[in-house]
Protein backbone atom coordinates (compact mmCIF):
# COMPACT_ATOMS: atom_id res chain seq x y z
CA UNK A 1 0.00 0.00 0.00
CA UNK A 2 1.31 3.67 -1.05
CA UNK A 3 0.90 6.56 1.46
CA UNK A 4 1.84 9.69 0.83
CA UNK A 5 3.24 11.88 3.29
CA UNK A 6 2.20 15.44 2.78
CA UNK A 7 4.93 18.01 1.45
CA UNK A 8 7.33 15.32 2.22
CA UNK A 9 6.80 12.32 -0.48
CA UNK A 10 5.23 8.77 -0.73
CA UNK A 11 6.45 5.50 0.57
CA UNK A 12 5.23 2.09 0.35
CA UNK A 13 4.59 -0.16 3.14
CA UNK A 14 3.35 -3.25 3.96
CA UNK A 15 0.17 -4.75 5.09
CA UNK A 16 1.20 -5.48 8.81
CA UNK A 17 2.02 -1.99 9.61
CA UNK A 18 -1.48 -1.34 8.98
CA UNK A 19 -3.08 -2.29 12.35
CA UNK A 20 -0.47 -0.39 13.94
CA UNK A 21 -1.01 2.73 11.88
CA UNK A 22 -4.42 2.46 12.66
CA UNK A 23 -3.80 2.60 16.09
CA UNK A 24 -1.75 5.20 16.02
CA UNK A 25 -3.99 7.16 13.88
CA UNK A 26 -6.93 7.24 16.50
CA UNK A 27 -4.87 8.46 19.23
CA UNK A 28 -4.11 10.65 17.23
CA UNK A 29 -7.57 11.86 16.41
CA UNK A 30 -7.83 11.33 19.80
CA UNK A 31 -5.62 14.12 21.15
CA UNK A 32 -7.15 16.15 18.74
CA UNK A 33 -10.61 15.95 19.87
CA UNK A 34 -9.08 16.43 23.53
CA UNK A 35 -7.49 19.36 22.01
CA UNK A 36 -4.36 18.10 23.36
CA UNK A 37 -1.70 19.82 21.23
CA UNK A 38 1.57 18.17 23.15
CA UNK A 39 0.17 14.48 22.52
CA UNK A 40 -1.26 15.28 19.39
CA UNK A 41 1.92 16.41 17.52
CA UNK A 42 3.92 13.41 19.87
CA UNK A 43 1.39 10.69 18.60
CA UNK A 44 1.44 11.78 14.90
CA UNK A 45 5.16 11.98 14.84
CA UNK A 46 5.40 8.59 15.95
CA UNK A 47 3.34 7.67 13.42
CA UNK A 48 5.51 9.19 11.18
CA UNK A 49 8.12 7.75 12.04
CA UNK A 50 6.55 4.09 11.40
CA UNK A 51 5.86 5.22 7.96
CA UNK A 52 9.63 6.16 7.09
CA UNK A 53 10.94 3.19 9.18
CA UNK A 54 9.07 0.62 7.64
CA UNK A 55 7.96 2.37 4.34
CA UNK A 56 10.40 2.31 1.45
CA UNK A 57 10.05 5.72 -0.60
CA UNK A 58 9.18 5.84 -3.87
CA UNK A 59 11.37 6.92 -6.99
CA UNK A 60 10.33 10.23 -7.88
CA UNK A 61 9.23 9.28 -11.61
CA UNK A 62 7.13 6.64 -9.67
CA UNK A 63 3.81 7.67 -11.45
CA UNK A 64 1.22 5.21 -8.91
CA UNK A 65 -1.01 7.35 -6.39
CA UNK A 66 -0.91 6.98 -2.53
CA UNK A 67 -3.60 4.67 -1.26
CA UNK A 68 -3.82 6.62 1.54
CA UNK A 69 -2.68 10.78 1.78
CA UNK A 70 -1.57 12.03 5.46
CA UNK A 71 -1.36 15.62 6.84
CA UNK A 72 2.41 17.61 6.52
CA UNK A 73 4.62 16.85 9.20
CA UNK A 74 4.45 20.70 10.63
CA UNK A 75 0.57 20.26 10.47
CA UNK A 76 -1.04 22.43 13.62
CA UNK A 77 -3.75 21.60 16.25
CA UNK A 78 -6.16 24.19 15.05
CA UNK A 79 -5.39 22.87 11.49
CA UNK A 80 -6.44 19.22 12.68
CA UNK A 81 -9.33 20.67 14.39
CA UNK A 82 -10.84 22.45 11.67
CA UNK A 83 -11.73 20.25 8.26
CA UNK A 84 -7.79 20.10 6.78
CA UNK A 85 -8.44 21.57 3.64
CA UNK A 86 -5.33 21.24 1.16
CA UNK A 87 -5.43 24.35 -1.02
CA UNK A 88 -3.49 23.99 -3.78
CA UNK A 89 -2.85 24.70 -7.61
CA UNK A 90 -5.93 22.80 -8.56
CA UNK A 91 -8.69 25.34 -8.11
CA UNK A 92 -11.64 23.70 -5.28
CA UNK B 1 -8.68 5.06 8.52
CA UNK B 2 -11.16 7.18 10.13
CA UNK B 3 -9.27 9.83 11.56
CA UNK B 4 -7.11 12.36 10.25
CA UNK B 5 -5.56 10.39 7.58
CA UNK B 6 -9.31 9.71 6.18
CA UNK B 7 -10.09 13.07 5.59
CA UNK B 8 -6.96 13.96 4.29
CA UNK B 9 -7.07 11.34 1.64
CA UNK B 10 -10.50 12.65 0.63
CA UNK B 11 -9.11 16.07 -0.39
CA UNK B 12 -6.64 14.95 -1.85
CA UNK B 13 -8.83 12.52 -4.64
CA UNK B 14 -11.05 15.37 -4.75
CA UNK B 15 -8.33 17.15 -6.17
CA UNK B 16 -6.70 14.92 -8.44
CA UNK B 17 -10.02 14.09 -9.98
CA UNK B 18 -10.28 17.72 -10.62
CA UNK B 19 -7.41 17.21 -12.62
CA UNK B 20 -8.37 14.40 -14.69
CA UNK B 21 -11.45 15.90 -16.27
CA UNK B 22 -10.28 15.37 -20.03
CA UNK B 23 -11.54 15.48 -23.06
CA UNK B 24 -12.91 12.16 -25.51
CA UNK B 25 -9.74 11.76 -27.59
CA UNK B 26 -7.03 10.03 -25.27
CA UNK B 27 -4.16 11.16 -27.98
CA UNK B 28 -5.16 15.00 -27.61
CA UNK B 29 -6.14 13.98 -23.89
CA UNK B 30 -2.39 13.35 -23.25
CA UNK B 31 -0.92 16.01 -25.19
CA UNK B 32 -3.02 18.84 -23.05
CA UNK B 33 -2.46 17.52 -20.09
CA UNK B 34 1.55 17.35 -20.57
CA UNK B 35 1.17 21.05 -21.61
CA UNK B 36 -0.86 21.98 -18.52
CA UNK B 37 1.55 20.09 -16.34
CA UNK B 38 4.52 21.98 -17.81
CA UNK B 39 2.37 25.13 -16.88
CA UNK B 40 2.04 24.56 -13.54
CA UNK B 41 5.30 23.43 -13.17
CA UNK B 42 6.47 27.01 -14.45
CA UNK B 43 4.00 28.45 -11.45
CA UNK B 44 5.77 26.83 -9.17
CA UNK B 45 8.90 27.88 -9.72
CA UNK B 46 7.82 31.13 -9.65
CA UNK B 47 6.35 30.75 -6.08
CA UNK B 48 9.52 29.27 -5.16
CA UNK B 49 11.26 32.17 -6.27
CA UNK B 50 8.39 34.40 -3.79
CA UNK B 51 9.33 32.45 -1.65
CA UNK B 52 13.74 32.76 -1.81
CA UNK B 53 12.75 36.64 -2.07
CA UNK B 54 10.54 37.45 1.11
CA UNK B 55 13.29 35.31 3.04
CA UNK B 56 16.29 37.47 1.48
CA UNK B 57 14.38 40.65 2.62
CA UNK B 58 14.06 39.13 6.46
CA UNK B 59 17.91 37.99 6.32
CA UNK B 60 18.53 41.95 5.31
CA UNK B 61 16.21 43.25 8.34
CA UNK B 62 17.95 40.60 10.69
CA UNK B 63 21.57 41.85 9.26
CA UNK B 64 20.22 45.39 10.20
CA UNK B 65 18.82 44.66 13.97
CA UNK B 66 22.18 43.33 14.39
CA UNK B 67 24.21 46.19 13.98
CA UNK B 68 22.05 48.17 15.80
CA UNK B 69 22.12 46.04 18.78
CA UNK B 70 25.61 46.14 18.64
CA UNK B 71 26.10 49.85 18.34
CA UNK B 72 23.57 50.93 21.28
CA UNK B 73 25.59 47.90 23.40
CA UNK B 74 28.17 50.04 22.74
CA UNK B 75 26.55 53.27 23.21
CA UNK B 76 25.28 52.06 26.51
CA UNK B 77 28.52 51.49 28.19
CA UNK B 78 30.16 54.35 26.97
CA UNK B 79 27.15 56.58 28.58
CA UNK B 80 27.68 53.90 31.65
CA UNK B 81 31.43 55.08 31.83
CA UNK B 82 31.20 58.49 31.55
CA UNK B 83 27.95 58.13 33.92
CA UNK B 84 25.36 59.26 32.04
CA UNK B 85 22.79 56.37 33.63
CA UNK B 86 19.63 58.23 31.87
CA UNK B 87 21.35 57.76 28.00
CA UNK B 88 22.55 54.23 29.23
CA UNK B 89 19.09 53.06 30.19
CA UNK B 90 17.62 54.61 27.03
CA UNK B 91 20.21 52.50 25.12
CA UNK B 92 19.24 49.41 26.64
CA UNK B 93 16.36 49.67 26.49
CA UNK B 94 16.29 50.14 22.49
CA UNK B 95 18.52 47.50 22.38
CA UNK B 96 16.33 45.24 24.23
CA UNK B 97 13.35 46.21 21.71
CA UNK B 98 15.87 45.24 18.94
CA UNK B 99 16.75 42.07 20.29
CA UNK B 100 13.02 41.26 20.59
CA UNK B 101 12.25 41.80 17.19
CA UNK B 102 15.61 39.82 16.45
CA UNK B 103 14.76 36.87 18.04
CA UNK B 104 11.14 36.96 16.10
CA UNK B 105 13.04 37.44 13.26
CA UNK B 106 15.03 34.85 13.33
CA UNK B 107 12.55 32.29 14.00
CA UNK B 108 10.73 33.28 11.34
CA UNK B 109 13.45 32.61 8.62
CA UNK B 110 13.99 29.68 9.89
CA UNK B 111 10.50 28.65 9.43
CA UNK B 112 10.51 30.20 5.82
CA UNK B 113 13.78 28.11 4.98
CA UNK B 114 11.99 24.70 5.75
CA UNK B 115 9.23 25.82 4.17
CA UNK B 116 11.68 26.53 0.57
CA UNK B 117 13.49 22.95 1.03
CA UNK B 118 9.92 21.25 1.13
CA UNK B 119 8.89 23.23 -1.55
CA UNK B 120 12.00 22.23 -3.35
CA UNK B 121 11.95 18.70 -2.96
CA UNK B 122 8.16 18.42 -4.02
CA UNK B 123 8.96 20.75 -7.13
CA UNK B 124 11.83 18.21 -8.06
CA UNK B 125 9.68 15.01 -7.18
CA UNK B 126 6.93 17.00 -9.48
CA UNK B 127 9.72 17.54 -12.60
CA UNK B 128 10.69 13.90 -12.43
CA UNK B 129 6.97 12.79 -12.68
CA UNK B 130 6.09 15.11 -15.60
CA UNK B 131 8.87 13.75 -17.56
CA UNK B 132 8.15 10.41 -16.89
CA UNK B 133 4.22 11.07 -18.22
CA UNK B 134 5.77 12.84 -21.15
CA UNK B 135 7.87 9.47 -21.84
CA UNK B 136 4.66 7.30 -20.93
CA UNK B 137 2.30 9.11 -22.65
CA UNK B 138 3.75 8.19 -26.12
CA UNK B 139 4.01 4.77 -25.37
CA UNK B 140 0.64 4.91 -24.65
CA UNK B 141 -0.30 6.73 -27.69
CA UNK B 142 1.35 4.52 -29.90
CA UNK B 143 0.48 0.84 -28.28
CA UNK B 144 -2.83 1.27 -26.80
CA UNK B 145 -6.47 1.13 -28.14
CA UNK B 146 -8.54 4.30 -27.42
CA UNK B 147 -10.31 2.06 -24.50
CA UNK B 148 -7.73 1.35 -23.13
CA UNK B 149 -5.47 4.25 -23.48
CA UNK B 150 -8.30 5.99 -21.02
CA UNK B 151 -7.31 3.32 -18.27
CA UNK B 152 -3.73 3.96 -18.85
CA UNK B 153 -4.01 7.71 -19.09
CA UNK B 154 -5.66 7.96 -15.70
CA UNK B 155 -2.93 5.79 -14.00
CA UNK B 156 -0.42 8.16 -15.14
CA UNK B 157 -1.90 11.11 -14.81
CA UNK B 158 -2.40 10.28 -10.90
CA UNK B 159 0.26 10.46 -10.09
CA UNK B 160 1.13 13.64 -11.31
CA UNK B 161 -1.89 14.96 -10.50
CA UNK B 162 -1.27 13.90 -6.50
CA UNK B 163 2.32 15.57 -6.90
CA UNK B 164 0.87 18.55 -8.51
CA UNK B 165 -2.12 18.85 -5.18
CA UNK B 166 1.34 18.27 -2.91
CA UNK B 167 3.19 21.11 -4.19
CA UNK B 168 0.34 23.16 -4.34
CA UNK B 169 0.35 22.45 -0.20
CA UNK B 170 3.65 23.19 0.23
CA UNK B 171 3.78 26.44 -1.30
CA UNK B 172 0.20 27.61 0.31
CA UNK B 173 1.91 26.54 3.75
CA UNK B 174 5.27 28.88 2.79
CA UNK B 175 2.87 31.64 1.14
CA UNK B 176 0.72 31.94 4.09
CA UNK B 177 4.23 31.72 6.70
CA UNK B 178 5.18 35.07 4.51
CA UNK B 179 2.25 36.66 4.96
CA UNK B 180 2.35 36.29 9.25
CA UNK B 181 6.53 37.20 8.25
CA UNK B 182 5.11 40.62 6.39
CA UNK B 183 3.28 41.93 9.61
CA UNK B 184 6.36 41.56 12.04
CA UNK B 185 8.88 43.04 9.25
CA UNK B 186 6.61 45.83 8.44
CA UNK B 187 6.55 46.43 12.50
CA UNK B 188 10.58 46.28 12.31
CA UNK B 189 10.58 48.84 9.64
CA UNK B 190 8.03 51.24 11.57
CA UNK B 191 10.24 51.31 14.48
CA UNK B 192 13.43 51.64 12.17
CA UNK B 193 11.29 54.88 10.35
CA UNK B 194 10.79 55.77 13.80
CA UNK B 195 14.11 56.77 14.34
CA UNK B 196 13.99 53.76 17.35
CA UNK B 197 17.35 52.28 16.67
CA UNK B 198 18.79 55.16 15.38
CA UNK B 199 21.81 56.76 17.13
CA UNK B 200 20.88 57.78 20.55
CA UNK B 201 23.44 60.45 20.65
CA UNK B 202 21.69 62.14 18.33
CA UNK B 203 18.68 62.93 20.36
CA UNK B 204 17.83 65.46 22.66
CA UNK B 205 18.37 65.45 26.28
CA UNK B 206 14.34 65.27 26.79
CA UNK B 207 12.57 61.88 26.74
CA UNK B 208 10.50 62.01 23.62
CA UNK B 209 7.78 59.76 22.52
CA UNK B 210 9.52 57.09 20.87
CA UNK B 211 11.24 56.24 24.51
CA UNK B 212 7.76 56.77 26.44
CA UNK B 213 6.26 54.10 23.90
CA UNK B 214 9.65 51.79 24.19
CA UNK B 215 10.04 52.01 27.55
CA UNK B 216 6.40 50.06 27.71
CA UNK B 217 7.72 48.04 25.26
CA UNK B 218 10.71 46.78 26.52
CA UNK B 219 11.02 44.47 29.79
CA UNK B 220 11.82 47.32 32.37
CA UNK B 221 13.31 44.34 34.32
CA UNK B 222 16.15 43.02 31.97
CA UNK B 223 17.01 46.26 31.63
CA UNK B 224 17.44 47.40 34.93
CA UNK B 225 19.58 44.20 35.12
CA UNK B 226 21.85 44.85 32.56
CA UNK B 227 22.21 48.16 33.16
CA UNK B 228 23.66 47.14 36.74
CA UNK B 229 25.32 44.17 35.64
CA UNK B 230 27.67 46.76 32.93
CA UNK B 231 27.83 49.21 35.90
CA UNK B 232 29.51 46.64 37.73
CA UNK B 233 31.67 45.37 35.19
CA UNK B 234 32.67 48.34 34.10
CA UNK B 235 33.18 49.57 37.70
CA UNK B 236 35.39 46.14 38.35
CA UNK B 237 37.57 47.05 35.08
CA UNK B 238 39.35 50.64 36.69
CA UNK B 239 36.98 53.30 36.11
CA UNK B 240 37.83 54.22 32.21
CA UNK B 241 38.30 57.77 31.99
CA UNK B 242 34.79 59.82 31.04
CA UNK B 243 34.33 60.22 28.09
CA UNK B 244 31.78 62.49 25.60
CA UNK B 245 30.31 59.87 23.13
CA UNK B 246 30.47 59.95 19.86
CA UNK B 247 28.81 58.04 17.11
CA UNK B 248 30.54 54.91 16.31
CA UNK B 249 33.25 55.22 18.81
CA UNK B 250 34.59 52.36 20.14
CA UNK B 251 35.10 50.64 23.38
CA UNK B 252 32.70 48.08 23.23
CA UNK B 253 33.14 46.28 19.77
CA UNK B 254 32.67 42.74 21.08
CA UNK B 255 29.18 41.36 19.99
CA UNK B 256 26.62 41.30 23.02
CA UNK B 257 26.33 37.53 24.19
CA UNK B 258 22.70 37.50 26.20
CA UNK B 259 19.49 37.58 25.08
CA UNK B 260 17.87 39.06 27.78
CA UNK B 261 14.31 39.56 26.22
Amino acid sequence: MIVRISTEGQYEIKDEALERLNELDNSCQAAVDAGDGERFHACYEKLLELIRSEGTELEDADLRGSDLTLPPPDITLEEAQGEFSAHGLIPD
Amino acid sequence: MAGLTGRMSTVMKAKVSKLLDRAEDPAETLDYSYQKQVEQLQNVKKGIADVVTAKKRLQMQEATLKQSVVKLDTQARQAVSSGQEDLARTALERKNVAQTELQGLDTQVAELEEQQQKLTDSEQKLRAKIEAFRTKKEVIKAQYSAAEAQVRISEAATGVGEQMADVGLAMQRAVDKTENMKARADAVSELEAAGTFDDITALGSGEDDIDRQLKQLSSQPAVDDELAKMKSEIGAGGAPPAEQIGPGGGAAADEPKEHTA
